[in-house]
């Protein structure tokens, strides 16, 4: 007999089909409309999940958001999901879940030993327990703790679906839709400004099932009908940021075994809304007595919720422990339906209510209280006593105990926003006050309950939102139900009396927290871990705030709450990525000539966003080291091409653009004639060398500044920025022009033999195109611009021409080579070209390096500002001791160098400096690299040991000049 | 998250620009010594209350825009370009005793 606790009538799920789902491996049967857990419970699974310190046996506590226990892993293999809520889990035909946190079984968990050992496990036991020795840490707590306490386990393979990231703007966002949030949503609809309401259940308007069904389905066939209405079931608003902009997570294929062909798991939305209505209702909260944990033990709502919505009886025989009278109306609804009432407890000496439940046959146990429960995996009873009779209890039997210490609105979102809260004392919880953003409170959020009240506060909160009248909205029946509690909060005695069910804290650890001195609210949250699980503390945070009251000899008013953030509920990581992942997390930039060296057989790397080519193997090569020095080989002894397209290139045009820029560079280039180009460094204004590049000056009023491809951006920022806000009055247009030229630079003894079969309309001999000449001129009919440059320190030649034009200039190169059998060159050869020839890149340039730190101390003007000159200026960075570039060479020319390496004197192991760049040499045996090191000048000459203790490395090497290729740089003036 | 009102490009999220910090520290001349750039570069009021500061709208049009922003609630009050005057708020922001951001200057 399956689903024996399951009604014949009643609720919304479809009993014409029945569909299969497995827990923990067993088999069970549901309907479509059930969540997981209304289907565990129509099936009599009482036991689902074992807590996450203490391994006591847990049941289904909720029926919603704030379900505190029943955690499932959900799916399996790539697909499982830990702590997923039971109470929220759609059911759906072949459903696997497991539950949690137990060993070997959930019925037979050895961990539950630690009940035994409880004592050692109070408030803030990891500061205390486990502190000493320290070694024990690692070795012996950690592993102990990561065994016996956790929630569920994440799946280790990649996650196979997609997530989808969504922004939207609206005029009226209504968050929740209860009875409050449609009826906001039909005034603010009506109006015909564009209204989103996002409810996280899927299914709107859950509250009128089994009450007004008919004003239920009217109101959803409107909205359906309203073009400028978005509805967005399975939505959860989980935070609420600036300016009312919010973020929700709608779980598109949660409720399917798998998603459909494109179509995403779960959508992350950006909502972007004028005015907010916070209609998300309130969640009921729990008295902490001793084990009112026990798997049988509920909140009233929900019992009633499992009831009318899913026509599950979830027990046999109801007992109801409330100071409210609204919660009997959960219980009457029971009753209605068929559960066999056990009678009531209730701490008040009178109620309507008690005198209407009196009415209908029910006991009611008045001035009392529950002092316990009965049963081991299941409730089989509670203790009821007279409050202050001591010693005398009664067990009343009972197979599901419903509990109701009132109502807490849903503050959360509200509070985001800097909505300051009022204590309510109808209530005995906090109600939100005035909005600082246009935000709204409606409905049982606002502390406004029963059907028709709530949708009234709902219609005038959608009229307050959208200017439209409210009274035109009809609002549903309901029964009389009032909130109105005694403040009612703990049951003392023995036995555990827990304030935060998830995370095993009782209301002793509360107390315990207060003794020890953490009184602050916020304190004893972290201290004791209240109110830190995924269910935050929806339906246990005040309780555990008013235990904390008590210690403090205050009200719990003067308490205070913590502060809530986001999430309220967990968001799943890949959400958060949404589409942002692989290639797609950052633009991937190609050079104009990118085909190319595909064809060419490139083997590719990643500089920044760019793709660019490390080197080209060649069938003679062994290994890549092999592409690399023939690469280079060519460059120093023939003729080699390498693609520098992503230079950053910025034109830079106006009548003060050489005033504009001498101020922000450390050299001159004022007086740079027309044609010519000038290597330039430039500053933070805090006096660390930012960039360098070359910048050539076009016409008198025009100049072209070239910037590491790296900080191409930054350095326009930096432009833009002291242009716009510090001087605007000067005359210069900046534009970025990285991607509109194309560049490659001739590099080698026979580059100008090559490049003068091509060029036309320019004379590029020595004598009338000297070292740093600029000009314009043509290959095969394509414009380009010439400039005689070097990085790698030989005979060099830069051609750049518009992007559109660079494969047939390229090819052009090529051929006019071939005669001097010129090679492509890549990245890594440029960087061995350039460390051979003591250039800096950005390894050297790291943001902590002045001009002087990096032996470009000449730089620096002698007359005039230019930022950053005054604070380079600052003793901490002019001391002569500040590490200093150097070349370094092992002593065994056979010896390999890493980059990173530390530099010692031989036999200590006090880091004097660091290698920044290493490569093997072509100009000079073994490996070479440049370094940072303290007093490097003086060291010049002396031997040391580079060190590498992550490799297990120590070589002995010599310090030298970084210029190990021509120094006099005369190589490239010939 | 802050919605800046661009002139150039109408309202923008703030992911579109770059934070570049108080807009009304000056650049002193470049005779003014250490003393007057170390406060240039490292000195701030960091008020709890409005706040003048630059944005630059890197995904737009590229330019420094002065913003008026209240530090607590992120509220923006004004954006300007970079040459334009703002005015900052006089009254008080709901639940910030006046007391707390006095002292801004006008920018």
């Amino acid at each position: 007999m399956t689903q024996m606790f399951r009604m014949a009538s009643g609720g919304i799920v479809d009993r014409s089909r029945t569909i299969g789902f497995r827990f923990d491996g067993r088999a069970y049967q549901g309907h479509p409309g059930d969540t997981l857990a209304s289907a565990l419970l129509a099936n009599g699974v009482r036991l689902v999940g074992r807590s996450f310190k203490l391994h006591r046996p847990r049941g289904i506590f909720a029926a919603g958001a704030e379900e505190p226990n029943a955690l499932a892993e959900l799916r399996t293999g790539a697909r499982r999901e830990p702590n997923t809520r039971m109470t929220q889990i759609e059911l759906y035909d072949g459903l696997e879940a497991a539950s949690q946190n137990r060993w070997p079984s959930l019925r037979w968990d050895l961990l539950s030993l630690n009940g035994l050992i409880a004592p050692l496990l109070s408030a803030g036991f990891y500061y205390k327990t486990f502190m000493w020795p320290a070694s024990f840490w690692e070795k012996v707590y950690e592993p102990l703790i990561r065994r016996s306490a956790g929630l569920g386990r994440a799946s280790r393979e990649a996650d196979p679906d997609r997530y989808d990231t969504m922004q939207a703007h609206c005029d009226v966002l209504v968050i929740g839709g209860g009875v409050a949030g449609l009826a906001a949503a039909l005034v603010a609809g009506a109006s015909g400004v564009r209204v989103m309401l996002c409810e996280q259940d899927f299914v709107l308007g859950a509250g009128l099932i089994g009450e007004d069904e008919a004003w239920r389905s009217a109101a959803l066939e409107r909205l359906a009908g309203m073009a400028n209405v978005t509805l967005l079931a399975r939505t959860n608003v989980f935070g609420a940021y600036d300016a009312n902009v919010v973020g929700a997570l709608e779980r598109v294929a949660d409720h399917v075994a798998e998603p459909g062909a494109f179509v995403p798991r779960q959508r992350y939305w950006t909502i972007r809304a004028g005015r907010v209505v916070h209609a998300t209702g309130a969640y009921e909260r729990f008295i902490a007595f001793p084990d009112n944990d026990r798997p049988g033990v509920m909140l009233a709502g929900a019992a009633a919720t499992y009831v009318a919505r899913y026509g599950v009886h979830p027990g046999r025989r109801a007992l109801l422990f409330a100071n409210n009278d609204a919660a009997y109306q959960s219980l009457f609804t029971m009753q209605d339906a068929g559960v066999t009432v056990a009678g009531v407890v209730d701490p008040r000496a009178d109620s309507a209510a008690q005198a209407a439940a009196r009415a209908r046959g029910i006991t009611v146990w008045s001035a009392s209280q529950v002092v316990g429960t009965a049963g081991s995996l299941a409730l089989s009873g509670a203790r009821v006593a007279r409050i202050g009779s001591a010693g005398t209890d009664t067990l009343v039997a009972a197979d599901v105990l419903c509990v109701s210490g009132g109502i807490n609105p849903a503050v959360q979102l509200a509070t985001q926003s800097r909505t300051a809260v009022a204590w309510s004392e109808r209530l005995a919880s906090w109600v939100p006050g005035a909005a600082l953003l246009p935000q709204f409170s409606a409905g049982a959020a606002n502390g406004v309950t029963g059907l028709r009240e709530a949708a009234a506060d709902g219609a005038r909160a959608g009229a307050g939102a959208s200017g439209a009248p409210a009274d035109a909205l009809g609002l549903p029946e309901d029964r009389p139900s009032d909130v109105t509690v005694l403040p009612f909060w703990e049951v003392k005695g023995s036995g555990k009396a827990f304030v935060d069910i998830q995370d095993d804290v009782t209301a002793d650890d509360i107390r315990l927290a207060a003794r020890e001195g953490y009184k602050h609210i916020e304190h004893a949250k972290r201290y004791t871990t209240h109110t830190m699980g995924t269910d935050q503390g929806k339906s246990g945070g005040l309780v555990g705030a008013a235990v904390l009251a008590e210690a403090r000899g205050e009200r719990v008013q003067d308490v205070g709450m913590p502060t809530f953030r986001p999430f309220t509920s967990p968001v799943t990581w890949g959400a958060i990525a949404g589409t942002s992942i692989g290639k797609h997390f950052a633009p991937t930039r190609l050079s104009p000539l990118h085909e190319w060296h595909v064809k060419r057989g490139a083997v590719f790397m990643d500089a920044g966003q760019w793709v660019r080519p490390a080197y080209y193997p060649a069938p003679v090569d062994g290994d890549g080291w092999d592409s690399v020095l023939r690469e280079a080989r060519a460059a120093r002894r023939g003729v080699a091409v390498c693609d520098v397209s992503t230079l950053g290139k910025i034109d830079v045009q106006g009548r003060d653009a050489a005033v504009f820029l001498d101020r922000l560079y450390t050299n001159t280039f004022s007086n740079l004639p027309v044609g010519r180009a000038r290597y330039g460094l430039m500053l933070r204004e805090d006096g660390i060398v930012f960039d360098d590049g070359t910048t050539s000056r076009l016409a008198e009023d025009h100049f072209f500044v070239t910037t590491t491809t790296a900080n191409a951006g930054p350095v326009m920022q930096h432009m833009e920025f002291y242009l716009q806000t510090v001087w605007p009055d000067l005359d210069v247009t900046l534009a970025s022009v990285t991607d509109q030229w194309a560049a490659m630079s001739i590099a080698g003894p026979k580059a100008r033999a090559t490049i003068e079969r091509i060029i036309e309309g320019l004379d590029v001999s020595n004598e009338a195109f000297g070292f740093m000449a600029v000009a314009d001129a043509t290959v095969k009919g394509c414009p380009v611009r010439v400039f005689r440059i070097s990085f790698s320190g030989e005979l060099a030649y830069e051609i750049a021409t518009p992007a559109g034009h660079a494969q047939t200039v390229w090819n052009a190169v090529l051929e006019a080579g071939e005669a001097f059998k010129i090679e492509p060159y890549g990245v890594e050869a440029l960087g061995l070209l350039r460390i051979e020839k003591g250039h800096v890149t950005g390894a050297e340039l790291n943001g902590q390096t002045t001009a002087a730190d990096v032996g470009l101390e000449k730089m620096f003007k002698k007359r005039g500002d230019f930022v950053g000159k005054v604070l380079s200026q600052r003793p901490g960075l002019t001391d002569p001791s500040r590490p200093r570039l150097v070349g370094v060479r092992p002593v065994m020319r056979g010896d390999q160098l890493r980059a990173g390496m530390h530099l010692v004197e031989s036999g200590t192991t006090h880091s004097l400096g660091w290698m920044t760049a290493v490569t093997r040499a072509v100009e000079l045996e073994g490996w070479i690299g440049l370094a940072m090191l303290r007093d490097g000048v003086a060291r010049i000459g002396s031997r040391m040991q580079a060190a590498s203790p992550l490799h297990g490395a120590l070589v002995d090497v010599e310090i030298v000049s970084p210029h190990f290729v021509d120094p006099e740089n005369a190589r490239v003036r010939v | 998250m802050i919605r800046i009102d661009c002139p150039s490009c109408g309202g923008r999220d703030e992911v579109e620009f770059a934070y570049r910090g108080d807009a009304t520290v000056v650049r002193p001349a470049g005779d003014a010594g250490e003393e007057a750039f170390h406060d240039f570069v490292y000195r701030r009021a960091n008020p709890r209350g409005w706040h003048v500061e630059w944005w630059y709208h890197q995904a737009g049009c590229r330019q420094f825009l002065k913003v008026v922003r209240h530090t607590m609630t992120h509220e923006v009050h004004a954006v300007a370009r970079a040459g334009d005057r703002v005015e900052v708020p006089a009254a008080e922001h709901t639940g910030v005793p006046a007391a707390e951001h006095k002292g801004v200057p006008a920018a």
